[in-house]
């Protein structure tokens, strides 16, 4: 099998308070390869945690089909099929009166084959709060501790919502070398988030939810056509910055080298960010 | 690969768990298990008198006691409890496990169960050591003892898991919970001579556990003759038996259809 989640037409409605059926999730096609990890990103109410969580086991769907690690979690007899998946929520704070080790020794007891404590430990560096209790972490060792708990079952699938809200951009950076250190592992990854950059940094795919649908799905570089968009060459001569967007990009350097003797002064040559391609694709709907 | 682990082994695991995370919560110890003896003791001081000849109010109120502190470690902690681990996110973790459902229940009836043994152990304590109440004489007594306490404990608990999709959040849960028990505890004979209570009061507490579990309980710690004083002139077993299971499996079919993991 080389597709650790496969989506096909996926749909799913609340009712709201008022009894009206809110549509979150309005057909949706999704395929996530083994290994691979894979960023959802989308503004707030696109459908992303809904889809999330139906992946995850956690809620029924009303339409399409489904197929995580080859089952259907709507249909499978759960407890051997959580086994396999690793599951990490966002914001939780539960065990603030227990040890980071004492949390892990309990949990590891739930799976056929854990992982060794203290090398989980170790991989979300947490080495120095292992005695500490829960309540007692800070937001990024919070967070570690819940990767810890996600990956202790040496899951197949790590599911990954909004990781890094709230860290610093150290503390970013070193979780970031942590879920790579487990794609080498071979785990597959879903993973969503709100920073473009990190689904840059990370992810193989990225796929944009906006409305309930899926707006687009593509690598990183490729999102939104980004590869196709003119390019901004900016530059430095006799004494003003000029611009030119172009598709041409080689070309037109060649000519201006050309033209300008020596150094061109303040070069830059830049295609559009993920950000900008992200703003332009979820446009008018904040 | 190695074998999943099973409900029973996960769920020991998580009753161990639970009474480690209980003894650390200083509210949890103070509460449930300091409280009811301090009342004890305010009771014990204030009220000296006989109620029925070589019966005193305090050996009454123990007896009370005994019974609340199965509402209290069954109930109480439990319906307050899992609206706080349902907001703090436990609740979704574990759903997110291979643990089943059933575990978590197992973990929460070992953390009842050792409670109450606590509990119950020190109000007879301090009820032997000052209060002259004696321990149960007969066979039988222990016997009505031993059902009344499990019949009690298992309602208290499957009530408690009901009772536990009431309170919307956890921090409101024991604004919710404890007044209940409060005033179950002062219409049931817990506070006050049942029989001296006004009929509407009496008959209010009759639909509800805790008026059975105290009668009860002064079954096995009163004098046989004291039977006499109750509502009905006799001890009621059977009749006690029958409303403690007719909640129990009500809170069971309750439970089993609203239970809820996730804050709505």
């Amino acid at each position: 099998m080389s597709h650790a989640i496969v989506v096909r037409g996926l749909t799913k409605s609340y009712r709201n308070g008022k009894g009206a059926a809110i549509e979150a999730v309005k057909g949706i096609d999704l395929e996530v390869a083994q290994g691979e990890i894979f960023a959802l990103l989308g503004p707030n109410g696109a459908g992303k945690t809904s889809t999330i969580e139906i992946l995850e086991g956690y809620r029924g769907r009303d339409g399409g089909s489904l197929s995580v690690l080859g089952e259907d979690p709507a249909q499978t007899h759960l407890p051997a099929w959580r086994n396999r998946v690793g599951i990490v929520l966002q914001s939780t704070k539960d065990g603030a009166d227990l040890s980071v080790v004492e949390i892990l020794t309990h949990f590891a007891q739930y799976y056929s084959r854990p992982r060794d404590i203290d090398e989980v430990i170790a991989a979300v560096g947490l080495e120095e709060k292992r005695n500490a209790r829960g309540e007692h972490l800070s937001g990024g060792q919070r967070r570690r501790l819940d990767v810890a708990l996600g990956i202790i079952g040496s899951p197949e699938l790590l599911f990954l919502d909004e990781p890094t809200t709230g860290f610093d951009p150290e503390a970013r950076r070193s979780f970031w070398e942590l879920i790579r250190s487990l794609r080498e592992s071979g785990t597959t990854i879903l993973m969503s988030t709100h920073y473009l950059e990190e689904a840059e940094a990370l992810a193989d795919r990225v796929a944009i939810m906006n409305h309930g649908l899926i707006a687009d799905c593509a690598t990183p570089e490729k999102l939104g056509g980004r590869d196709r968009e003119k390019v901004n060459v900016r530059w430095h001569e006799s004494g003003a910055i000029h611009q030119e967007l172009t598709d041409t990009p080689t070309e037109f350097l060649r000519n201006l080298a050309n033209r300008i003797p020596g150094e061109i002064s303040e070069l830059t040559v830049t295609r559009p960010t993920l950000e900008e391609i992200y703003l332009q694709m979820i446009g008018g709907n904040e | 690969m190695n074998k999943q682990p099973g409900t029973l082994a996960i769920g020991i695991a998580r009753g161990i768990l639970e009474i480690k995370q209980f003894m650390r919560q200083r509210e949890s110890v103070v509460f449930t298990l300091l409280f009811p003896i301090l009342l004890l003791l305010i009771f014990g001081a204030v009220f000296k008198d006989e109620i029925a000849p070589g019966v005193t109010f305090s050996q009454y109120f123990v007896a009370g006691m005994i019974a609340s502190g199965l509402v209290n470690t069954g109930f109480q902690q439990l319906a307050i409890t899992i609206p706080m681990e349902r907001d703090d996110g436990t609740l979704k973790r574990l759903r997110g496990t291979p643990a089943p459902t059933a575990s978590y229940f197992i973990g929460k009836i070992i953390l009842v169960f050792v409670s109450m043994l606590i509990q119950v152990g020190l109000l007879l304590a301090f009820g032997v050591a000052l209060y002259g109440i004696s321990l149960p004489s007969t066979p039988e007594k222990w016997l009505t003892f031993i059902w009344v306490m499990l019949l009690g404990i298992t309602s208290s608990t499957i009530l408690g898991i009901a009772f536990s999709v009431v309170p919307k959040s956890g921090r409101g849960a024991s604004a919710v919970v404890s007044p209940i028990v409060i005033i179950l505890q002062f219409f049931s004979g817990v506070f006050f001579v049942f029989t001296q209570l006004p009929a509407w009061m009496q008959n209010f507490a009759a639909v509800f556990p805790l008026k059975w579990l105290t009668q009860g309980m002064r079954s096995v710690f009163l004098p046989d003759s004291f039977a006499a004083q109750e509502v009905a002139q006799s001890w009621e077993h059977g009749r006690t038996a029958l409303i403690l299971s007719a909640w129990l499996v009500a809170g069971f079919l309750i439970a089993l259809k609203t239970f809820r993991w996730e804050k709505s």
